[in-house]
């Protein structure tokens, strides 16, 4: 009986943690290039300062490497990459946020490369507008909504289809093929 | 407060499965001579122990199942019974139909199956001890083993003796209770009854049609409720089975309510004697047959493969692998209190003591792996021991004398291997009895013996473990494979093979020599996978062949998957770890001439051997600059049979590896198996010499397609 009530109570800690205090939802931001993006905080596992990668042989270039996060080997993105901005440079004060993104099987932790991280807000459902169709030119799909923190905007990132490694596999076979 | 059971399900399917391991292995002891007290004896105790679990957990199929095969079993023991071929047969079918209910009550489905019925009521019929009976039953089922006959229901045909009533028995009373097995309709005969004056109030003068319809109901339920008036009255019972007047879209569900509406239907079979019934089941076989295959053919289609896999979560540890990893985690425990003193008070004249501790740390740590490695390494038997079994169902099958030898049961190698090595090599066993081993007036033709024999060996050969399936058939047929091969485009006419090149054609794809499909093999798919399976594995398989001596496969393993001895590499700026045992010989490149090939692919001449040459550099694109030969290495690696020399530019340490998943996060990468971590902390990636081969040449071959100038130099690259 005991393990119920504990699964019980976790659920409700959960949802608590989930729908925020009134109903919202946080998001830990943060910087790249001057603008303010955002990941649910219930993704984000750690934020850690950049250490060397091991590069993994013909993965595409916003692929870092590899690093060994207590045992296990995480692969580190450069997000601005994915992102068409330019390759920031790497040092101990670059900042990587070490998110779990789920997919069809399972889940993975990956990491990503940032210039900032800037704070924690919370939004309500209601407070999130679509992004503006940009047509073709623009892969909107990764952006879960733009919100308003003060005077800035900030592009709420939907983690599991950003770091969708599945859909970014052909993108990694036309890159082997060049 | 109620305990909730489900919790020991799990423990009792583990110990039930072992059981019916247990069963199988004393069974096929029994075949080979007569019927051994101890034997017998683990039988029945296993069969004990399944009966006494499942009726316990409420898994009351099982538990009459097993009560029935429980008694006949108790009888051969009290030695009242001899065991026949057809008892061993039976139950060794009933060990197979165990195994199936298990897994269907561990996927929490219903246990009761047709089939174990079937078997049910033919021990039953051994149980009567009616010789004709005995033969006809197991007859049936011998036959169809794997076959069901869904019974719908009973009619029963009830004629008490007068003096029925006297004696206490009351006919309505069996009535009522035979209507909890299942709804019953009741046609009384009245012709019997004689003139009012005649009637003696206290006989019996009616007898009685019963249609008992319901779906789980057995012989023995129905025999029970006459049990006490068995010897006072006449009582044929005839399974009504299927619904072969009125089938229906929904035969299994409605058959059942629907059957035998109007009595008239059963009534031939009433007319029939005890002796006819099993001939009319016989009979009917056809018809029932075929409304099962229509009404549920994904059943038929799962219970084809005899052996599921089944992959248990738990192992059983033995308890001296416990102590032993008690004593090194102790000594562990010294070893750090002994560190930590030194370093709370450190001075420098500690140092030697501080090394002395440190070296005691890595040899715990090592003795630590060691035995935590060992917890997880089983005997191969596990692997083994279905064989016996399914060489003795084969040669029955095939019509063939094959004699099982097993060497080496003992040697121990990896859960996860162990599990995955099953299939290739029941596969393998396959293939040896269909193909290699001749039958016996082939055998005595070409000057064997009878009876061939297939032998099972395994052993440990430095950080490997070596399967050897040897058989004393015929051998592969050099030229029928090559003209076998041509034929389905696998392989060019002309070209000059050696025997080593034509064996390994069998495990291409879409292969197969058998000139007709059996059940057993033939169907070209199977080498290829057996050979997958073992490379997924880390393995090898070689085959050597003489032409009507037999032949010889080897399966060279390692004995686990989660640690291996790796060659550490630097290419430019990183490590590369090469598996050690795919290392042929390392040497230096200054002075080595490397020639071209037509395709641009660069070779270099080895011996007596042209060995093609990889550039990491360039598979991996790790770097722009020019590799300079003078200063490089090559490490010349094999797998399958090919080798490649890869160039680096250094050749670091050996040392043990702990291999981690690449995919767990990441996506697959091409050419390499996985990741480790190394002392510093750092990540090196685990080059995997398979795909590299392949890589290798895809790379050749792009480059060819690009039109590259010079494509097999390394500086244009």
């Amino acid at each position: 009986m005991n393990t119920v009530e504990t699964a019980e109570t976790e659920t409700e800690t959960n949802a608590l943690l989930q729908h925020g205090e009134h109903g919202l939802d946080q998001y830990l931001t943060f910087v790249m290039e001057d603008d303010e993006y955002g990941v649910d905080i219930l993704c984000v596992q750690e934020i850690r300062g950049w250490e060397d990668t091991t590069p993994i042989p013909n993965a595409p270039d916003f692929v870092k490497g590899v690093i060994n996060l207590r045992g296990t080997i995480v692969p580190i993105i450069d997000i601005r990459q994915c992102f068409n901005m330019a390759e920031a440079t790497y040092g101990p004060l670059t900042v990587v946020i070490v998110l779990r993104a789920d997919h069809d099987s399972g889940s993975r932790t990956i990491g990503i490369v940032v210039d900032a991280v800037s704070d924690v807000h919370s939004f309500a459902e209601a407070d999130l507008h679509n992004p503006p169709s940009l047509g073709e030119s623009l892969n909107t799909s990764y952006i879960k909504g733009l919100a308003q923190a003060g005077t800035n905007m900030v592009i709420l990132l939907n983690i599991d289809k950003a770091l969708n490694f599945d859909e970014l596999q052909g993108f990694v076979e036309e890159t082997v093929i060049e | 407060m109620s305990i909730d059971m489900e919790q020991f399900h799990q423990v009792f399917f583990e110990e039930s499965l072992e059981g019916l391991d247990v069963m199988e292995s004393s069974l096929m002891e029994l075949q080979e001579g007569e019927a051994d007290d101890e034997v017998v004896n683990s039988i029945f105790r296993a069969a004990h122990s399944i009966k006494g679990g499942s009726a316990t957990f409420g898994f009351t199929a099982v538990a009459e199942f097993t009560h029935v095969l429980e008694t006949l079993l108790d009888e051969v023991r009290q030695g009242t019974r001899n065991i026949t071929v057809e008892m061993i047969d039976l139950l060794l079918q009933s060990v197979d139909c165990l195994r199936d209910q298990m897994s269907a009550l561990e996927q929490g489905e219903s246990a009761d199956s047709d089939q174990s019925r079937t078997l049910k009521d033919s021990f039953q019929r051994i149980l009567d001890n009616n010789p004709a009976d005995t033969a006809a039953s197991s007859e049936t089922a011998a036959d169809t083993p794997e076959k069901s006959q869904p019974i719908q229901g009973w009619s029963i045909s009830f004629k008490p003796e007068l003096e029925i009533v006297q004696s206490g028995n009351e006919p309505i009373r069996m009535f009522r209770e035979l209507a909890q097995l299942g709804s019953v309709d009741t046609i009384a005969h009245l012709e019997a009854l004689p003139d009012f004056g005649s009637l003696a109030s206290e006989n019996c003068y009616l007898n009685w049609d019963l249609t008992l319809r319901g779906k789980d109901i057995t012989e023995a339920q129905v025999r029970e409720v006459f049990e006490w008036v068995e010897d006072e009255c006449e009582l044929t019972l005839t399974p009504i089975i299927g619904d072969f007047v009125s089938v229906d879209d929904e035969p299994t569900a409605d058959s059942a309510s629907e059957i035998v509406s109007s009595p008239a239907q059963t009534e031939p079979a009433q007319a029939e004697q005890v002796e006819a019934e099993t001939e009319q089941v016989a009979e009917d076989k056809p018809v029932v047959l075929e409304e099962v295959k229509t009404s549920e053919p994904s059943d038929k289609s799962d219970k084809s493969g005899s052996f599921s896999k089944r992959e248990s979560a738990s192992i059983r540890v033995g308890v001296d692998k416990i102590d032993e990893l008690i004593n090194t985690v102790g000594e562990l425990v010294i070893t750090q209190s002994m560190l930590s003193a030194v370093g709370e008070d450190f001075k420098m004249d500690q140092l030697s003591r501080l090394q002395e501790g440190l070296n005691q740390l890595s040899q715990n740590t090592r003795e630590l792996q060691e035995s935590v490695m060992r917890i997880r390494m089983l005997p191969i038997s596990f692997s083994f021991n279905r064989y016996p079994r399914m060489i003795r169902d084969l040669s029955k099958k095939l019509d063939k004398q094959v004699e099982l030898v097993m060497v080496g049961e003992q040697t121990e190698l990896d859960k996860t291997v162990l599990e995955k090595i099953g299939d290739p090599l029941t596969h393998l066993v396959r293939n040896s009895m269909d193909h290699g081993i001749e039958t016996p007036a082939e055998r005595l033709a070409a000057g064997k013996s009878e009876s061939g024999t297939i032998t099972l060996k395994a052993s440990h050969q430095g950080g490997n473990i070596v399967i050897e399936i040897i058989d004393d058939g015929k051998g592969l047929d050099r030229e029928r494979i090559l003209e076998k091969a041509i034929e389905k485009g696998l392989q060019e006419p002309g070209d000059r093979l050696t025997d080593e090149q034509i064996y390994q054609l069998i495990f291409k794809p879409g292969f197969s020599t058998a000139t007709e499909v059996s059940d057993v093999s033939g169907r070209g798919v199977g080498m290829d996978v057996v050979r997958r399976n073992i490379h997924e594995l880390g393995g090898h398989i070689n085959i050597s062949s003489t032409q009507g001596e037999g032949s010889n496969i080897t399966i060279r393993l390692p004995l686990t998957l989660a640690i291996l001895d790796g060659q550490l590499a630097r290419v430019a700026d990183q490590i590369f770890v090469f598996p050690l045992v795919s290392i042929i010989e390392s040497l230096e490149m200054r002075g080595v001439e490397v020639g071209k090939a037509a395709g641009g692919c660069d070779l270099i001449k080895l011996r007596d051997e042209y060995i093609p040459v990889v550039y990491l550099t360039e598979v991996f694109g790790i770097s722009d600059q020019p590799v300079i030969l003078d200063e490089s290495l090559l490490v010349v690696v094999e797998s399958n049979n090919e080798k490649i020399g890869v160039v680096i530019d250094d050749l670091l340490s050996q040392q043990q590896i702990v291999i981690k998943s690449l995919e767990e996060n990441y996506l697959k990468v091409e050419g390499i198996s996985g990741a480790t971590i190394l002392g510093d902390g750092h990540v090196a990636l685990i080059a995997d010499i398979g795909e590299l081969i392949q890589l290798s040449g895809v790379t050749h071959l792009n480059r060819m397609l690009a039109g590259s100038v010079t494509p097999a130099d390394p500086q244009a690259a």
